[in-house]
């Protein structure tokens, strides 16, 4: 049995603890140095683990990979359970990539308490990547909540202005959804005496009316985390204040566990209530998909209105995924692994720009072309990709999610058809503004153009997100069985709720008579 | 039973009682030079009693008004280990305010043998023995600080409310021997049983409930709490924190499950409203607090609030979730007063929670440990207090009881605020002046266990809970 996944998961911390254990060495400079450096060589490092994760990964079955099981002395039934399948795999991958160009990002632009952003950082990595790999649900309750401590202070100690009002709106709006899902699993391990994931979806069975009240307490955590409309404006005033790093987390990982929770429990455990719920679901992502839409077009702050278009695409993610079709939920995944990708990228491009100009208004910019070729065209790509051109990774998720809605229901594909335009709106309408035009602001006169950090920073992800969007084949490999399988699963379990075993129907009128 | 097989079951008491009779001979012969020696005899004792108290076998004396078992054990565990703790805080207190006083460490010795009794009664009369012990070295130990008019205070108004709720409880107490015909908690048991649950019995349960819930600090009994634990010495507040509350804990749970376990419709509903206010109080009122030893008043009757949701359940699981509780919150609230205490600037000590800002950057030790207690208290994974919580709610939801459940995880949230806003003053805000740096070994011992105990108990919390679950099959079987 491999370690793997522990490995993945942990070796974040690690890093932590050698930069506290260096925190005392030289003066101020030479500690921001070692934990940059430090940073940086164990984040790469766990990407690279991640590399191997994907590269050894067999993307035929469905079942669980790369399994862990440790007796965990809590109590009974509880267990330290890890395993990855073609759900969770990509990820793990997606957090691994992020995390680098996170401490990349902020390898100037923190200046100080450098020792302690880091450690929170890798501490946030490490919870993160748990939430991916736990296959027992106490175990991902505890990295899912976990997470907020770390993304509170980093948004609390490094964020702008408002950054107190922000870090405490995000900790206590997705502590009160997740603090429901608790009731809600130990509800579960009450009825069925275990919490382990894979023994609940393979054998336990919910009655109809539990899995109704079960089913909202789980949605209560991940709607918030999501976030869907209306519970979404945490999110707008979390990733303005929060620092560069701290957007592209927030918008590349921390938004998908939502997603993942409805893929992971909600569709599996509560398959008639995730059907008897999916109107309101759509209704809800379709809202949001035009409503934030349009709320972005009128966004002033750059931060802001990609805050905005990110609940939009979750929109569309929420809506592949309750279509419960295999078209739906692979494009779920895959709009969550590019939006991932392109939304972090753009929160890069607005940090370049703050960097230099400290302001996050739109009004302040304009006509950067001309003094900044290299950063318009990085930025031209992501946002292309945001408004989900064919050729980029925005499409391909778009596209799939929107072909399951159409499967599912012709009038939610009309109308999330309607986000895809105003996706170009906004987004077409802030490169103008930003990019284009004259060079006539005189602060913008001497603005620099990428430097070879920023390069490096920037490049890979191009490349990423071109990639995505022309040879997708690669993340459908690894998916595809996962979700076919969970489709199959949920089509199992909707029809054992529809028709109960004969044994029950047939033993009580026998009874009787 | 021969006197010498009793006196030996009691030998954990007897050591404490003999013991803290000699010290005082010590300390009145030597005066106040000699509270440094006392104060480490005092820790002597306390573990020796410790040590008796796990050798001496599930045994009763005195014709079952004082019995040893499993639960008695793991709760005067608790309640020897934060005495221990708030014996070494007095120790540091009386080095850094220059002002030693001999009889603190004895009082502490003398509450903590009522305490002792407490957990152990079986009987009526023992229980209320216990308890005055304890109660009245607690008046004392309140108003230590003679020459400060708000510790004065503090020791007359718990003195005063306390002997109203002694008197309630007595009178409790004297219905419910009227009507049982027995003070024994297993005769009470037996009566009860045959003779059905009458309307004195009842009334008896009231008033014996409320008692017991001023001892404890549950609303609408927990008026005297604020003032009290911001008045009084640190290392008392402390201990009036920890140890008192997990002895009344364990008093409430015996004097409830033992003699009235048919009766658990009637005061179930008792505790149920008890536990929704304190949970609802100690969140909502703690917000606008700003002194820090206040604020931990109300958190403390909060907390309150969710181990009486183990109570409510009345099952086997509540007690042991309660039990659990108890012993989380005993270390963790330790460790908070160890790092309040270590508070000081210029020789002076400091309570405001302002005072705590940028506590991080001028140390960043003592401000993380306080930083991971908190949150530990405000229940967030992956710190102890997370399990806690979980096994008491556990409890509610086996009970059927979820609205209650429901109810305490959205106070919890509220709750999560203002554990937050200390963590946002030591993290986020510009820093004060820095504090004095003689923190002392003891202090630092103190809040070290605390906090490693907060972020590794994670890793292997079954060891607490079979100890828990052995005392909780003691009390319900």
């Amino acid at each position: 049995m491999s370690h793997l996944l522990s490995i993945i998961t942990f070796l974040p911390l690690v890093g932590a603890v050698a930069i506290l254990l260096l925190g005392r060495l030289g003066n101020q400079s030479t500690i921001a140095g070692n934990a940059r450096w430090i940073a940086l060589i164990f984040t790469i490092a766990d990407f690279l683990l991640t590399v191997v994760l994907w590269a050894k990964f067999d993307g035929s079955t469905s079942s669980f990979q790369f399994v862990e099981y440790l007796n965990w002395r809590v109590a009974s039934g509880i267990s330290y359970h890890m395993g990855v399948d073609g759900i969770s795999m990509l990820f793990v991958v997606l957090t691994g990539l992020l995390m680098p160009f996170c401490i990349l990002a902020s390898w100037k632009s923190i200046e100080s308490r450098v020792a302690e952003y880091m450690v929170a950082f890798l501490a946030l990595e490490a919870l993160m990547m748990g939430v991916f790999t736990a296959l027992d649900l106490f175990l991902f309750y505890l990295f899912f909540e976990g997470g907020l401590i770390p993304m509170f202070l980093i948004i609390g100690i490094w964020g702008g202005k408002r950054r107190v009002y922000a870090s405490y709106k995000f900790f206590l709006y997705t502590l009160l959804g997740s603090v429901l899902m608790l009731l809600a699993i130990l509800a579960m391990y009450l009825q069925t005496g275990t919490t382990d994931i894979e023994t609940i979806i393979n054998t336990a069975h919910f009655s109809p009316q539990m899995q109704i009240w079960l089913w909202l307490a789980f949605f209560a955590s991940f709607a918030v985390k999501m976030p869907m409309w209306p519970v979404h404006t945490w999110l707008p005033d979390a990733h303005v204040e929060a620092p560069t790093a701290g957007s592209v987390i927030l918008a590349g990982i921390l938004l998908k566990m939502g997603g993942y929770g409805f893929l992971r429990f909600s569709l599996p455990m509560f398959a008639s209530a995730s059907e008897y719920f999916g109107p309101m679901v759509f209704v809800l992502s379709v809202v949001a998909i035009i409503y934030t839409s349009l709320v972005a077009l009128a966004q002033e702050d750059m931060k802001k209105l990609i805050a905005y278009s990110s609940v939009a695409h979750m929109g569309f993610v929420t809506m592949g995924i309750f279509t419960i079709t295999h078209q739906g939920i692979e494009g779920g995944i895959f709009q969550m692994l590019s939006h991932g990708i392109v939304s972090g990228a753009l929160f890069l491009c607005v940090g370049v720009v703050y960097d230099r100009m400290h302001t996050r208004e739109i009004a302040a910019y304009g006509g950067l072309v001309n003094r900044m070729p290299m950063y318009a065209a990085c930025f031209m790509v992501f946002t292309l990709a945001n408004v989900g051109l064919p050729g980029t990774g925005g499409f391909v998720g778009e596209f799939l999610t929107m072909l399951g809605a159409f499967i599912h229901n012709t009038w939610i594909a009309i109308f999330a058809a309607t986000g895809v335009i105003l996706s170009a709106a906004y987004a077409l309408y802030l490169y103008r503004r930003i990019v284009f035009g004259e060079l006539v602001k005189p602060a913008l006169q001497t603005i620099q153009d990428l430097s070879m950090r920023e390069v490096a920073l920037l490049a890979p992800l191009v490349v990423i997100t071109i990639l995505m969007g022309v040879y997708p084949k690669p993340i459908f490999d690894v998916t595809s069985a996962s979700v076919a399988n969970l489709v199959q699963q949920h089509k199992t379990a909707v029809a054992y709720d529809h028709a109960p075993p004969k044994v029950a129907t047939q033993t009580a009128p026998g009874g009787a008579r | 039973m021969n006197i010498q097989a009793d006196l030996y079951v009691l030998s954990p008491e007897l050591i404490l009682a003999v013991g803290a009779l000699v010290l005082l001979l010590v300390g009145a012969m030597r005066g106040d030079r000699s509270t440094g020696l006392l104060c480490w005899l005092s820790i002597a004792l306390i573990v020796a009693s410790a040590y008796m108290s796990l050798v001496v076998g599930d045994e009763s004396a005195f014709r079952g008004a004082f019995v040893m078992d499993g639960f008695a054990r793991f709760t005067k565990a608790v309640i020897l280990w934060s005495s221990v703790g708030c014996v070494l805080m007095a120790e540091h207190y009386f080095r850094v305010e220059k002002s030693t006083r001999f009889e603190l460490p004895i009082l502490i010795l003398l509450a903590t043998l009522g305490m002792s009794l407490m957990v152990s009664a079986n009987n009526f009369i023992a229980l209320y023995m216990g308890l005055e012990l304890q109660s009245l070295a607690l008046y004392v130990l309140a108003a230590f600080k003679r020459d400060s008019v708000r510790s004065s205070e503090a020791g007359l108004k718990y003195f005063v409310l306390g002997s109203l709720s002694s008197g309630m409880m007595l009178y409790g107490i004297s219905l419910i021997y009227g009507f049982a015909g027995t003070m024994d908690f297993v005769g009470v048991a037996h009566a009860v049983a045959v003779g059905g649950v009458g309307v004195g019995i009842i009334f008896g349960i009231v008033f014996l409930i409320a008692g017991l819930a001023f001892k404890i600090s549950a609303v609408p009994f927990h008026m005297w709490t604020p003032d009290v634990y911001e008045g009084a010495p640190t290392p008392v507040t402390a201990y009036l924190a920890t140890a008192s509350k997990v002895a009344s804990f364990a008093l409430v749970l015996r004097a409830l499950l033992v003699p009235f376990p048919t009766a658990v419709h009637e005061w179930q509903q008792i505790i149920i409203f008890i536990s929704v206010l304190s949970m609802g109080l100690g969140a909502f009122a703690a917000i606008g607090q700003t002194n820090i030893k206040r604020l931990m008043a109300y958190s403390s009757i909060g907390h309150m609030g969710y181990a009486l949701l183990g109570l409510a359940a009345g099952t086997q699981l509540g007690v042991r979730g309660m039990l659990f509780y108890m012993a989380f919150y005993a270390l963790t609230n330790l460790g908070v007063f160890a790092c309040v205490q270590a508070m000081r600037r210029d020789g002076q000590a400091v309570e405001d929670i302002a005072d705590l800002a940028g506590l991080a950057r001028t140390r960043p030790r003592h401000a993380f440990a306080l930083a991971t207690m908190m949150l530990s208290l405000s229940g967030l994974p992956p710190l102890a207090g997370i399990l806690a919580k979980s096994f008491v709610f556990l409890a509610a939801i086996q009970a059927h009881l979820y609205l209650l459940a429901a109810f305490g995880v959205l106070t919890s949230v509220v709750g999560a605020y203002y554990y937050l806003r200390i963590v946002k003053t030591m993290y986020f805000d510009e820093p004060a002046p820095a504090f004095d740096t003689n923190m002392g070994w003891g202090l630092t011992a103190i809040a070290t266990i605390g906090t490693a105990f907060s972020l590794l108990f994670v890793i292997n919390a079954g060891g607490l809970l079979e100890a828990a679950n052995i005392a909780a099959q003691a009390l319900i079987k």
